[in-house]
C-alpha cells in the first residue's frame, strides 16, 4: 500500500457511521436528553463531511470551513432551546421519558 | 511512507475509533451521565480530525462551543432532571428495535457504497493553504458570507432570549389573574403534573 494521504474515503466512511449511530440512537433513545445527544453526533458527522471535502475538493477557498462554523453556531443555539424545553416539559410532566410525551399523538 | 505519512494513519485510526466506539458508547450505555463524559470525548476526537485536516481554527471552535458549551449544558440538564424511574415497558419494542437497526444499516451501507463508489474531483496537488484558513474564514465571513454571519447573531439572541423564556420559573408573588399568592416551592415536588396521562 502506497498512499500519500489519508484518502477522502475513510473521512467519509466515518462520517457516515457516526451519522447512522446519530440516527439509531434518535430513533431507539426513551430519555429526552439522549435524544438530544444522539442530534449532536449527527451535526457532528455532518462537520466532519464539511470539513473533509473542504480539505481535500476546495482547499483554496476553503467554504466548506465557513459552513462548518455556521452549522456549529446553530447547534449551539439548537442544544440551548432544546435543553429548555426540556425542562419545562419535565416541570410540566416530572419525566424524561420519550413515550410519555404523547399530547400530540390522535 | 514517510514517517509523516505514518503518524497521520495512526492519528487518523485512533482518532476514528475513538469517534464511532464512543459514539456506540453514547446511544447504548445504560448510565446517562456515563454517555454525556463520552460525548465530550467524542467532540475532542472531532477536534482532533480537524486537526487532521490542516483545520485549527474550526478545532478550536469545536472544543470551545461543543466540550466547553454544549457538553456542559448537557451535563446540567442531566443533573436537573435525573430522577431514577421505572420506564414503563412497551409492547413491541423487539421490532421497533429490528425495524430501526435494519433502516440504520441499510443507510450505512448505501451510505458506504456511495462514498466508495463515487469518483471524487480532489485538487490535483494537495497544496493545503494551512495556517492560512484562519486568515480565509475571516475574508469570508466579512466579505461574501457577510450577512449569514449577521444573522446567526441574530439567531443566537433570538435563542438566548427563547431559553430564558422557556426555562425560567414564575418569581412573581402573585398570579395576575386570580390575584392569590403564586407557589413559590420547587413546583417538581409541590404540584401535580400538570398534564396528567388520560389513560
Amino acid at each position: 500500500m502506497n498512499l500519500e494521504s489519508i484518502p477522502l474515503q475513510a473521512f467519509l466512511i466515518v462520517s457516515s457511521a457516526l451519522f447512522c449511530i446519530g440516527i439509531w440512537g434518535l430513533l431507539n433513545s426513551r430519555n429526552a436528553v439522549r435524544v438530544l445527544m444522539s442530534i449532536e453526533l449527527m451535526l457532528n458527522a455532518v462537520n466532519i463531511n464539511l470539513m473533509a471535502f473542504s480539505s481535500y475538493i476546495d482547499n483554496n477557498l476553503i467554504q466548506g470551513q465557513v459552513f462548518t462554523i455556521f452549522v456549529i453556531t446553530v447547534a449551539a443555539a439548537e442544544a440551548a432551546v432544546g435543553l429548555a424545553i426540556l425542562l419545562s416539559l419535565y416541570r410540566n410532566r416530572v419525566t424524561v421519558d420519550m413515550e410519555s410525551f404523547n399530547l400530540l399523538k390522535w | 511512507m514517510s514517517i509523516a505519512i505514518t503518524t497521520q494513519f495512526i492519528c487518523f485510526t485512533v482518532l476514528s475509533l475513538v469517534v464511532i466506539i464512543g459514539a456506540l458508547g453514547v446511544v447504548l450505555l445504560e448510565s446517562i451521565v456515563y454517555s454525556a463524559f463520552l460525548l465530550g470525548g467524542v467532540f475532542m476526537s472531532v477536534a482532533g480530525l480537524y486537526l487532521l485536516l490542516n483545520a485549527s481554527f474550526v478545532a478550536a471552535a469545536q472544543v470551545l462551543v461543543y466540550v466547553g458549551a454544549v457538553n456542559v449544558l448537557i451535563i446540567f440538564a442531566i443533573m436537573l432532571v435525573n430522577k431514577k424511574e421505572d420506564l414503563k415497558p412497551i409492547d413491541d419494542i423487539k421490532s421497533r428495535r429490528v425495524i430501526s437497526t435494519s433502516i440504520c444499516l441499510t443507510l450505512l451501507s448505501l451510505l458506504i457504497r456511495v462514498d466508495l463508489t463515487n469518483v471524487w474531483s480532489l485538487s490535483s496537488p494537495q497544496n493545503s493553504i494551512g495556517e492560512e484558513s484562519t486568515i480565509r474564514i475571516g475574508e469570508h465571513l466579512f466579505s461574501d458570507y457577510l450577512l449569514p454571519f449577521e444573522v446567526a447573531s441574530v439567531l443566537l439572541l433570538m435563542a438566548m432570549i427563547g431559553a430564558i423564556v422557556l426555562a425560567r420559573r414564575d418569581v412573581m408573588s402573585k398570579d395576575i389573574s386570580t390575584g392569590l399568592p403564586v407557589d413559590q416551592e420547587l413546583i417538581e415536588k409541590s404540584s401535580e403534573p400538570l398534564l396528567t396521562n388520560k389513560n
